[in-house]
């Protein structure tokens, strides 16, 4: 339990607790949840999962249905992507936006069948989209909350195929299926930049399903590896890089946004592709010795939104806003680490990219 | 590899979790099996330059992992004669060898009597017992 402001708030546990504190995981508490944020430590778990496989516990990220006639058209006006672009059986990354072009979350939209899906949505996030979107459903269309009926489990990296004994996929495509005898969907996602396949189970069944995973060799890895590999190839988390208040065209997501469909602010998102964004989230590496970190300020007025030791390139890397001016690649950058200004270098996103 | 936990009887301790080896007037400074078990992997050590003054129980340097950012506490007042080189190259050599190839600074002291106010190693494991 953490105290809070002089209340005691419990933190929740995923159905696969148990099994990280047997592993000898340190528990930390991440968006309400009791969550392992390493076992054996963040830069041989990273390397783990670049190199061969990691198991991931996602089990506190969100799981919403929305189902019905009326859910295409529901989807595609609160989506920022084309939900018509996807098939049955496949799946797309996607944004909710606000009446600002905000983001109020980013998540996996996952098609089923016409006019049936399941979003996958941020664990800190969940009350907040089913709030937005329950607030929202038109009629001839159901938003149900299911988070507690699923477990989540993402395994990632170049032999995770392999290990588990699946068939080579397209990314983003999704089919139901049984992994060592329990009852799975497989989705082939993830947010690590590496191969992999992300299963979801009847939560019941949660526990068996790492089980069976870790059996078949994958590493188990925390909240600590997956924010290095995020940040590595550039995938930005909500909270930090991307929030209700930045939006999409400046945080380099406009790829995300199909700007010829009305959506919800999507007039200010064309406003902002028209004008430039004032502003831009870049990727930088650190040229000096030094980690940048979240909230450090960048000469110019910049700021860091993400930043760590980058265990690939066994540097400090980040991403930050800065003004337009300062963002094309190659811009040097001067971020203030507690006091002492520290070099860095804009570069191409992604930060690392596998040796071809 | 990380170390087995230990804390060796012939180091002085202070209660931020840092430890001096006392020759004479100068002193080893480093931090302990505890305070490197908690920060996880050390990736970068940030030292104060050579012939800088440190004071007891102030911040001299930096040590950071992947998740988090310490402040290295001098037990000891003095000034600095030697970084370690080696734990500034290859930081992770702390948690190897916390006490041994993983020291940090060496100083001359310039109040030797500092040291009657550290804890030897009984007493540091009690502390760390607490935590």
């Amino acid at each position: 339990m953490v105290r809070v402001a002089g209340v005691v708030a419990t933190l929740k546990r995923t159905p696969i607790y148990a099994r990280h504190v047997e592993l000898g995981a340190r528990m930390v508490p991440f968006a309400g949840w009791e969550m392992p944020v390493q076992y054996e430590g963040v830069i041989s778990e990273h390397r783990a999962v670049r190199t061969d496989c990691g198991a991931f516990d996602v089990s506190h990220m969100g799981e919403l249905h929305v189902d019905g006639p009326t859910a295409p058209a529901f989807l595609q006006e609160m989506l920022s992507n084309d939900v018509d672009r996807i098939g049955d059986g496949e799946a797309q990354y996607t944004l909710l936006t606000n009446e600002q072009g905000g983001i109020v979350d980013d998540l996996i939209l996952y098609r089923f069948a016409p006019g049936q899906y399941l979003l996958v949505v941020n664990a800190s996030n969940r009350a907040a989209v089913y709030d937005w979107l329950k607030e929202r459903e038109p009629r001839g269309c159901e938003v149900r909350h299911t988070s507690d009926d699923y477990g989540l489990v993402a395994v990632q990296g170049p032999r995770s195929l392999e290990r588990l004994g699946l068939p080579d996929e397209p990314a983003f495509t999704h089919a139901m299926g049984e992994f060592d005898g329990i009852e799975v969907m497989i989705g082939r996602t993830g947010y690590t930049g590496e191969k992999g396949v992300e299963l979801c189970c009847a939560v019941e069944d949660a526990a068996d399903l790492w089980d069976a995973v870790l059996a078949r060799g994958a590493a188990p890895c925390g909240l600590g590896a997956r924010d290095t590999l995020r940040l590595e190839v550039c995938f930005p988390l909500h909270g930090s890089d991307i929030t209700p208040e930045t939006d999409a065209i400046s945080a380099g997501l406009g790829w995300a946004c199909a700007l010829a469909k009305e959506f919800t602010g999507v007039d200010t998102l064309r406003r902002i592709r028209e004008e430039g964004p004032a502003r831009r989230l870049v990727a930088f590496v650190m040229e000096e010795k030094a980690i940048p970190r979240q909230g450090m300020s960048i000469e110019g007025g910049g700021e860091v939104t993400s930043g760590t030791h980058s265990p690939m390139l066994d540097r400090g890397i980040g991403m930050g806003y800065v003004p337009a001016g300062q963002a094309a690649s190659k811009s040097e950058l001067v971020i203030d680490v507690r006091g002492k200004p520290r070099r860095g270098r804009v570069v191409e996103k992604p930060i690392y990219r596998k040796e071809t | 590899m990380p170390a087995a936990e230990s804390y060796p009887d012939d180091l002085k301790y202070h209660a931020e979790h840092d430890w001096a080896r006392i020759e004479s007037d100068e002193a080893t400074l480093g931090i302990t099996w505890f305070a490197q078990d908690g920060l996880g992997e050390l990736v970068h050590f940030e030292p104060p330059a050579v012939g800088a003054a440190v004071a007891k129980d102030e911040p001299y340097g930096e040590v950071e992992s992947v998740k988090a950012v310490s402040d290295l506490v001098s037990p000891l007042s003095g000034e600095v004669l030697e970084v370690n080189e080696k734990t500034v190259d290859e930081p992770e050599t702390v948690n190897a060898d916390p006490y041994g190839e993983g020291w940090l600074i060496h100083i001359r002291m310039s109040d030797p009597s500092e040291a009657d106010s550290l804890m030897d190693a009984a007493a540091y494991r009690e502390h760390v017992a607490e935590q």
